[in-house]
C-alpha cells in the first residue's frame, strides 16, 4: 500500500482551461489526475447531441484534452479519471483509443456505463423540486443516476490507464482512488466522509487555488492569468495537504479553501453522495505553508438506499433581445423602451423579463446608493413553446431602431432551445454499473 | 457604527436547482461572534426579500469559522430555465455582502 497518494484536479467544468491539467500531469508528481467536466445540465445537453448523432454525446473538448495529455500521462505513469464520457462513455473510450493509435502509444481505457436509467422511468415518478410527476415538467429527454465508488472501484481494479464515466457524483471521482489504493472499507463512513471533503475541495479545480476568489485590493490573487490547479496529498488515515505546482499562479489559503468547502452545499451536516452522508461541520482547515493548507475532521454516516437521478426535459425556447442607450438620461430612455416592449408583448408573454444592464439586471434591484450609469443596455427575455414565438421578442426589440426612444443602438436577438432539469430518486438495486475495457 | 459585511467578511454563492447557497466567512476569526449575532436568518431574509421567495436556513460552522445560508426559491427557476441574466445566481454573494450591520 502507498503511504501517500497524490491526486490532482485539472478541470472543474467542461469549459475549463486545458493548460492547468497539462502542468499537473507534467510537474505535479501525481498518482491520479481527475478531470471533472459534467455539470448538472451538461449530460442532458449531451443526450440531445447523442439523439441527433449516435457517435456523439461525449464531452466536446474530449479530443483536445486527451491529445494534449496522453503522452505525458503515460510517461509519468499517471492514471486519469474523468466523467467526459457524459452521455456516451463507450464511444468516448473508442475515441481515446483512436487518439492513442494516432500518437503511436498503447492505452487501456475502462468505460463505466449504467447511469442511464431513462428506459426504467415511466414519468410518473415524483420530481423532488416540484412534488409533481416528472412528466408534468415537460417531455422527458434523459435520466441519469448518480453512480458512486461502487461503480468506480471495479474499474480501478483493472489495469486501465484511463477510467471514463458518465454521471458519477463529483466527489466519488476522488474518493474511489483513495478506497482502491488504501483499501478503505466501503462501510467506513468516517473515512468516506473525510474523502468526500477532499473530493469536494478538489472538484472545482481552480476554485480551490484562487479562481473565483479575486477582488482587487480586498482579495488579491498573484499571477492570476496563470492560475495553477490543486493537488491533494492524502495519507491513509484521510488527512490531506493541499497544494499546487510551484511556479504556477493563484493562491491556496484557508480563505480560498473555506469558500470552496461550502460551495453548493445544501446542509453542511448532511452532504449526500452515493457513497456516504458526509458531515462537514467538524472540518478544520489550517495553513500548512506557502500555498498549502491541511484539512481534516470530515466524517459521515451510511448512505441512503436510493440514488439521485438527474432528469432532462424539453423546456421550450427562450427568446432574447438587447439594445443599448448611452449618454444623458440613458436609463430613462432604456426604461421607456422597456415600457414599449412590455405593452406590446405582455399578452403573449406574461412572464416577460426586462432588465436594464448596468443598473438592475443582475440582482433585479440595486442595493445601496444608485448612481446614473453612462450607458444602459435593455435586455428582454421570455419563454415560448415554439422557436417562432420566441423570435417575436428579438423582433420587437429590433423594431425599436425606428419606433423607440432616441439613440438606441447595437440591437441583438437570440433564440435558445432550453433543456430543463428536475431530480428524482431510484432504488439502488435497480442501477447496474458496468465496466467495459477497451485497448489499443 | 454601521459596517458593510463586505468590509469584514467574504462569501461565495452556489446553486442547486432553484436554491441559492451563500457562505459568509469572516476575514478575522474574532468577528465570527458578531456575524453570528447580527447576520441572523431574519436579517438575511429581510435583506434579500426581493430575491429570495422561499425560506432562509442558517448553518453555523464554528470550526472554520463561517456561517452558511441556504435560500429556497431564489433563482427564478434555476440555471437551465431561468430568464435572469445570472441564471446560477453566482453574483448574489455580493448582494449579501452589501448588508449593513451595527458593530
Amino acid at each position: 500500500m502507498k503511504d501517500k497518494l497524490r491526486i490532482g484536479c485539472g478541470a472543474g467544468f467542461s469549459g475549463d482551461r486545458l493548460e492547468p491539467a497539462i502542468i499537473l500531469a507534467e510537474k505535479g508528481d501525481l498518482d491520479y489526475l481527475v478531470l471533472e467536466c459534467l455539470a448538472e445540465r451538461t449530460i442532458a445537453l449531451a443526450q440531445k447531441r447523442k439523439l441527433q448523432d449516435i457517435s456523439k454525446g461525449y464531452d466536446p473538448l474530449l479530443e483536445r484534452r486527451i491529445e494534449s495529455l496522453l503522452l505525458i500521462l503515460k510517461r509519468n505513469n499517471v492514471r486519469l479519471i474523468t466523467n467526459m464520457g457524459a452521455a456516451n462513455p463507450i464511444v468516448a473510450a473508442q475515441v481515446i483509443c483512436q487518439i492513442a493509435s494516432r500518437l503511436g502509444i498503447s492505452v487501456r481505457v475502462a468505460a463505466i456505463t449504467g447511469d442511464d436509467v431513462f428506459s426504467q422511468l415511466t414519468g410518473e415518478e415524483t420530481a423532488l423540486e416540484t412534488g409533481k410527476p416528472l412528466k408534468a415538467s415537460g417531455s422527458l429527454i434523459s435520466a441519469n443516476a448518480y453512480l458512486g465508488i461502487d461503480a468506480l472501484v471495479p474499474a480501478l481494479s483493472t489495469d486501465a490507464d484511463i477510467i471514463i464515466t458518465g454521471r458519477v457524483a463529483d466527489p466519488s471521482l476522488f474518493v474511489a482512488p483513495l478506497v482502491h489504493e488504501f483499501g478503505w472499507s466501503q462501510q467506513d463512513y468516517e473515512k468516506l466522509g473525510q474523502g468526500t471533503v477532499i473530493g469536494h475541495l478538489l472538484e472545482c479545480a481552480g476554485q480551490l487555488t484562487g479562481g473565483y476568489f479575486a477582488d482587487p485590493s480586498k482579495k488579491d490573487v498573484p499571477d492570476f492569468a496563470q492560475l495553477g490547479h490543486p493537488i491533494a496529498e492524502v495519507s491513509p488515515d484521510g488527512t490531506a495537504i493541499f497544494s499546487k505546482v510551484a511556479g504556477t499562479g493563484g493562491l491556496l489559503t484557508t480563505a480560498t479553501a473555506k469558500e470552496q468547502l461550502l460551495y453548493e452545499v445544501m446542509d453542511p451536516g448532511q452532504y449526500i453522495t452515493p457513497d456516504v452522508v458526509a458531515d462537514f461541520t467538524g472540518v478544520y482547515i489550517q495553513g500548512a505553508g506557502v500555498n498549502q493548507i491541511k484539512a481534516w475532521g470530515g466524517s459521515g454516516k451510511q448512505q441512503p438506499s436510493t440514488l439521485k437521478v438527474s432528469v432532462g426535459y424539453a423546456a421550450g425556447f427562450v427568446g432574447e433581445g438587447e439594445i443599448s442607450y448611452a449618454g444623458s438620461n440613458a436609463l430613462g430612455r432604456a426604461q421607456l423602451a422597456g415600457e414599449v416592449i412590455k405593452q406590446r408583448l405582455k399578452d403573449s408573454f406574461p412572464d416577460l423579463r426586462i432588465d436594464y444592464i448596468g443598473s438592475t439586471s443582475v440582482h433585479r434591484k440595486t442595493f445601496g446608493e444608485h448612481l446614473a450609469p453612462y450607458e444602459v443596455r435593455l435586455r428582454v427575455a421570455g419563454k415560448a413553446s415554439t422557436a417562432a414565438q420566441a423570435a417575436l421578442i428579438g423582433e420587437e426589440v429590433e423594431a425599436l431602431y425606428t419606433n423607440g426612444p432616441a439613440g438606441g443602438g447595437g440591437a441583438r436577438k437570440y433564440i435558445n432551445e432550453v433543456v430543463g432539469i428536475v431530480s428524482t430518486l431510484i432504488a439502488r438495486e435497480k442501477v447496474h454499473p458496468t465496466v467495459t475495457l477497451l485497448h489499443t | 457604527m454601521k459596517t458593510k459585511l463586505y468590509e469584514i467578511a467574504h462569501s461565495r454563492a452556489g446553486d442547486k436547482g432553484n436554491t441559492l447557497t451563500l457562505s459568509l466567512i469572516p476575514y478575522q476569526a474574532e468577528d465570527y461572534p458578531l456575524l453570528q449575532q447580527k447576520v441572523t436568518t431574519e436579517a438575511v431574509k429581510r435583506h434579500l426579500q426581493d430575491i429570495v421567495a422561499g425560506e432562509v436556513t442558517r448553518y453555523e460552522l464554528p470550526n472554520l469559522p463561517a456561517l452558511h445560508f441556504v435560500c429556497t426559491q431564489a433563482l427564478m427557476g434555476g440555471v437551465t430555465t431561468s430568464l435572469t441574466m445570472d441564471t446560477h445566481g453566482k453574483s448574489l454573494s455580493f448582494a449579501l455582502l452589501e448588508m449593513e450591520i451595527e458593530r
